[in-house]
């Protein structure tokens, strides 16, 4: 099929005028070119957010340290956590499902191309708009420009008295904008996979992948409104004399609470099901063996979806609330903990009797296999509301949380970058390099969110720009912050091994991992129109059926 | 690729997918629903705990023309999209009309409730609690009956120049359920507002 | 009573560059005193050290979910150990895919079941603790406290003893026969704050316009830190919090102290009189005079506390005139004006404050 295919060798490009190649980036609707922006940005946007971490962690690797004052600390955990959510992990996954999906079920584009293109330049915008606030605000007493009042905002910390100025309005005006382009994206996403399969691609024969982005792209929908009502409604009392959160008139701060973690709670499931859908293609690919168990994994994925609405509160165990509350919230947490849980016997079973290649997308694979074990587990124990109660807001959920962010959410990620750069690029990236990569990165890791859980043990609260000598905290702190070292080596092997695998890397085939999904069909990279005869399909890996004709996976679905 | 399946194209002739845009409507009507329930859900939990100023009971009239209005837009929208899809261009053109006209009618007696809350009882966003939350729901809902009477203009035009034709009907049906929605979050917005929190 | 404990806060901009083996050494000192922290120093607020009722049955269910948590962790973990050593593609492999297996029921069945059971298990052992501490019943002899959040400083009233403090609370230790725990209703002046001190008790937030309520029920005498655990603002990090837990008979004598006014004494009254004619009284108290603002510590008892700037430096003489003269050197961002005064202004308010016992 490759031969029906015209392919566009990485070499033409460059005879084109820079010009005319810029406009056609800039004007395009081509869900491809659309896909590769959106990664691009969200990595800006990484290294971004990794220089803010690590200011942060410099300030803290003594007691008492002078090396940033507490107003642009303060600013530094705010911008860092907001940007790592919504302009890294938002983007490079609506890049990836942009990229994958309509290749994926055999279709030409997204079902709105140029929804997906005004999508897009609207979420860059927010993102662009709130970092204009290092220029253009003022924050809480008149101290600094960029918002810090923490990347959930709590009211009434967020109220007009106490931050002064726009700072709070760049955060909140930059998520609204990026947020409709998000309800954008995803909408575009879920019609694309109900209206553009190819013919014979039942929902039940589907990629994985195509399935968890159906349920991201739902969940965002259903959870990201609830967001931007509660920043209109902020920025109604802010600047139209509103009471939504203002408990000088009666309002409630809670309420605020509730209506961010409402949404915040099941954005956590919108960052990781895609994470969990690189993982579920890679680890068939590199075991040589379907993905175990199928249809539960599709159960489970969309019961994970429904039951991400009902667990919020296991934020906010900490504010009051009653006995049965707390505990309603216990029970609905570990039970969402379990379709979860249970992926990771999947995927193990998927190896189990197969035969492991360790290349660099398997390892970090590998990497999330374990490391979303254990974030899992310390996710369980936050369940507790007991221990929650001693271990919220300290250093101990800022461990966990970064495990699954860091240590499942962009080890899938790197391995989905791996896996899936020949196909976009049409050059094979440096495998030595990428081994590197992976075990700098493995081991800064683990030296920083390891230990970190540890100062949180010990009593030591969150968002802190400095910290009491004497409290069993001195060593730890500096443990982690020497992590930071390995990780930012990691990085930087990572994007020069991008860099110039793009640039020289050798040329690859259509297949180089022999995998079994659409996008191997195609030439390396697609074509713009991605196939010259739209495909039809019997089975869940077309592309096995094809290079196995005696023993094809319709026979046993 | 199309050698290996033998029953292609019995696949190909029988496969049939939802309309994009029906499914990207519901998209939207789903994203939406979840804005309106959250200012619905501050609208109850505020009930009764304003400290002082206008109560609803005070205040508060039945908006019973304005809701008669409203609602019974949904079914002239429903006329125009039958009459579209029969190819009565003609008719459509005077149902959506008629759509158009009880909208606006329903805006112009929104405008007309809040000229005598604001000035007459002197209750407004940052009155109290109740002043809150009424004028941002109601406000919110009547925000979308602007884009949604905005949409519809659109279509009249197009309508007048004669350019909507039979074949735009499952268009304008897609549309029509914008407007129905728009008409279910008011029939929320009434009980929650009129009914529960008087 | 008053005691000198060296407190390591900083004054001035003191940068620590502690090196490397600096830190592992405090690291061991602190191991130590973990072990032997006697009642003469604050302890590290070490949860797995529980002294009082409510940190104790967290610590019970915190090891019960470790352990759980640990033994799953343990059987997956060596799984998937297994799993990449056994079936790694061999050097001398002959490119023949293994057999596709699509799934088990069975086996599926089976790992979903079990974590099933663990959850109800652990749940049930979660309900009960919950309950045995949001829904403790205050028993007659409590002592009674109403905690108020500010930005950045603890407020601690104790509306039947007649006390008002700031920053550091006393409440008698509590004999398991006979306890006599403190009940402390929590509430906030501006904005969020969290109460927490990990000996003591799991966090509770004080939460403007809600009251919120915990109780703790110390059974051994000595100091506990914790801190604000919920951000604030500027100086979260130093809004810090101690707890001096004392024999009945100790804090008999502290609530009688600190009820009485303020003494007075015509040998400092210049200072007193430069306190009483500038904006300090629109913000502090001190009880029998005519200040009695409300939006700063009270202060009739100041030299009564070890600290000032809730916890940010030790209650010195050179701190407490530092302090006045430029806040922002001890804690930048705190709400403490910085005062022009000339330097004997400042001198005669220091020593006057200084004879508020």
């Amino acid at each position: 099929m490759s031969s029906e295919s015209i392919a566009l060798n990485p070499g033409d490009e460059s005879t084109r005028p820079i010009g005319d190649r810029l406009h056609d980036w800039v004007t395009t609707v081509d869900h491809k070119k659309l896909g590769i922006m959106y990664i691009l940005y969200a990595l800006v946007f990484l290294v971004i957010g990794g220089i803010e971490a690590s200011i942060m962690r410099i300030q803290l690797i003594v007691p008492h340290n002078h090396f940033v004052s507490p107003q642009v600390f303060n600013q530094m955990f705010t911008m860092h956590g907001t940007t790592m959510i919504f302009f890294v992990a938002m983007p490079i996954m609506f890049g990836f499902g942009n990229y994958l999906v309509p290749l994926m079920i055999g279709a030409r584009d997204m079902a709105f191309p140029r929804l997906n293109a005004w999508s897009f330049w609207l979420a860059a915008f927010g993102g662009l708009l709130l970092y204009f606030s290092f220029i253009g605000g003022d924050g809480l007493y008149g101290a600094g420009s960029a918002p810090d009042v923490g990347w959930f905002a709590y009211a009434p910390l967020t109220a007009r008295v106490f931050s002064v100025g726009h700072s709070t309005d760049f955060w909140t005006l930059g998520l609204l904008v990026s947020g409709i382009g998000s309800i954008g994206t995803a909408a575009n996403i879920v019609a694309t996979i109900l209206c553009l399969r190819c013919p014979g691609m039942t929902l039940g024969k589907m990629p994985l992948l195509a399935w968890m982005n159906l349920v991201m792209a739902a969940l965002v929908l259903l959870a990201i409104s609830p967001l931007t009502a509660a920043q209109i409604m902020l920025s109604l009392d802010r600047y139209l004399g509103a009471h939504f959160f203002d408990t000088q008139a009666g309002g409630s701060a809670v309420i605020w609470m509730h209506f961010f973690w409402i949404f915040g709670h099941p954005e956590v499931y919108v960052l990781v099901i895609p994470a969990f859908a690189f993982a579920s293609e890679i680890i068939p690919v590199f075991s040589r063996k379907p993905i175990f168990g199928y249809p539960v994994m599709v159960a489970a994925t969309v019961t994970i979806g429904f039951v991400s609405f009902t667990v919020w509160a296991h934020h906010m165990f900490t504010v009051g609330m009653n006995s049965y509350a707390n505990s309603f919230f216990t029970i609905s947490t570990m039970i969402v903990g379990v379709p979860t849980g249970i992926k990771i016997f999947n995927w193990i079973g998927t190896m189990w009797g197969g035969k492991i290649q360790l290349k660099t997308p398997m390892l970090f694979c590998i990497g999330f296999l374990f490391q979303f074990l254990i974030a899992g587990l310390t996710g369980i124990m936050l369940a507790v509301a007991p221990f929650d109660w001693q271990l919220g807001n300290s250093y101990f959920v800022v461990a966990h949380f970064h495990y699954v962010i860091v240590g499942a959410i962009l080890f899938a990620l790197f391995g989905a970058f791996y896996y899936w750069f020949p196909k976009m690029s049409g050059r094979m990236y440096n495998e030595t390099l990428g081994k590197w990569h992976f075990w700098l990165f493995l081991i800064g890791f683990h030296l920083t969110f390891d230990f970190m859980h540890i100062p949180g043990l010990l009593g030591m609260p969150r968002r802190i720009y400095t910290y009491e000598p004497g409290r069993g905290w001195d060593t730890w702190n500096l443990i982690i912050t020497i992590g930071v070292l390995f990780q930012a080596a990691g990085i930087l092997v990572f994007v020069g091994n991008l860099l110039w695998s793009r640039l020289r890397g050798p040329a690859c085939t259509t297949d180089p991992w022999d995998a079994w999904t659409l996008e191997w069909s195609t030439s390396s990279p697609p074509p713009e129109y991605n196939f010259a005869t739209i495909p039809v399909v019997r089975s869940r890996r077309p592309l096995w059926d094809i290079k196995h004709p005696e023993d094809p996976d319709w026979k046993y679905e | 690729m199309s050698s290996t399946s033998l029953a292609s194209s019995s696949i190909e002739s029988e496969w049939v997918l939802p309309s994009r845009g029906r499914v990207g409507m519901f998209c939207l009507i789903a994203a939406e629903s979840a804005i309106f329930t959250i200012f619905v859900v501050a609208y109850i939990y505020y009930i009764g705990k304003s400290l002082a100023g206008p109560m609803p009971k005070d205040v508060l009239e039945l908006p019973i023309f304005a809701t008669i209005c409203l609602l019974s837009s949904s079914l002239t929208i429903h006329f125009a999209v039958g009459a579209l899809r029969n190819g009565k261009s003609g008719i459509f053109g005077i149902w959506w009309f008629v759509t158009i006209a009880l909208g606006a009618i329903f805006l112009v007696e929104t405008g007309r409730e809040w000229y005598h809350l604001i000035f007459e009882k002197g209750l407004t966003i940052n009155t109290n609690l109740f002043g809150t939350t009424y004028f941002s729901l109601v406000g919110l809902h009547a925000f979308h009956v602007t884009v949604g009477l905005i949409g519809l203009a659109i279509g009249m035009v197009l309508a007048l120049l004669g350019k909507v034709r039979q074949e735009h009907s499952e268009r304008a049906d897609v549309f029509s359920l914008y407007w129905h929605f728009v008409d279910v979050v008011w029939i929320v917005v009434f009980t929650v507002v009129y009914i529960i929190g008087r | 009573m008053r005691r000198r404990v060296h407190n390591r806060a900083l004054v001035q901009g003191i940068g620590s560059k502690v090196s490397g083996i600096g830190g592992l050494i405090a690291g061991f000192l602190l191991a130590a005193s973990l072990c032997f922290g006697g009642p003469a120093n604050p302890s590290p607020p070490n949860m797995f050290r529980p002294a009082s009722t409510p940190a104790d049955a967290i610590f019970h269910i915190s090891i019960f979910v470790l352990i759980i948590s640990g033994v799953i962790f343990a059987v997956v973990f060596w799984l998937l150990v297994y799993v990449l050593v056994k079936f790694r593609r061999s050097a001398g492999d002959d490119g023949r895919e293994p057999p596709q297996v699509y799934g088990s029921n069975q086996v599926e069945l089976a790992w979903t079941v079990l974590p099933i059971l663990v959850v109800f298990v652990l749940f049930l052992a979660t309900a009960r603790v919950i309950h045995s501490i949001e829904d403790a019943r205050k028993p007659p002899e409590a002592v009674e406290v109403i905690a108020i959040g500010h930005q950045f400083w603890w407020e601690f009233r104790y509306p039947s003893l007649g006390v008002v403090t700031a920053n550091e609370l006393h409440v008698p230790v509590s004999d398991p026969a006979h306890p006599t725990p403190t009940f402390i209703r929590l509430l906030s002046a501006d904005t969020d704050h969290s109460f927490w001190v990990p000996r003591l008790a799991g966090k509770t937030d004080l939460i403007p316009n809600r009251t919120n309520n915990t109780w703790i029920d110390p059974h051994e005498v000595g100091i506990y830190v914790g801190q604000c655990a919920q951000y604030c603002g500027t100086q979260h990090a130093k809004m810090l919090l101690r707890v001096y837990v004392e024999p009945p008979d100790q804090f008999k004598r502290w609530v009688q102290e600190e009820s009485k006014p303020a003494q007075v004494s015509d040998a400092f009254s210049e200072g007193r009189r430069i306190f009483e004619s500038m904006a300090c009284i629109n913000c502090h108290a001190i009880s029998g005079t005519v200040a009695d603002g409300r939006f700063g510590p009270d202060l009739t008892h100041l030299m009564s506390r070890e600290t000032i700037a809730s916890g940010a430096a030790s209650n010195t003489p050179e701190n407490l005139r530092l302090w006045i003269h430029d806040p922002d050197a001890i804690k930048p961002g705190s709400l403490m004006p910085a005062m022009k005064l000339t330097d004997q202004d400042l001198d005669a308010l220091t020593a006057y404050l200084e004879t508020l016992r």
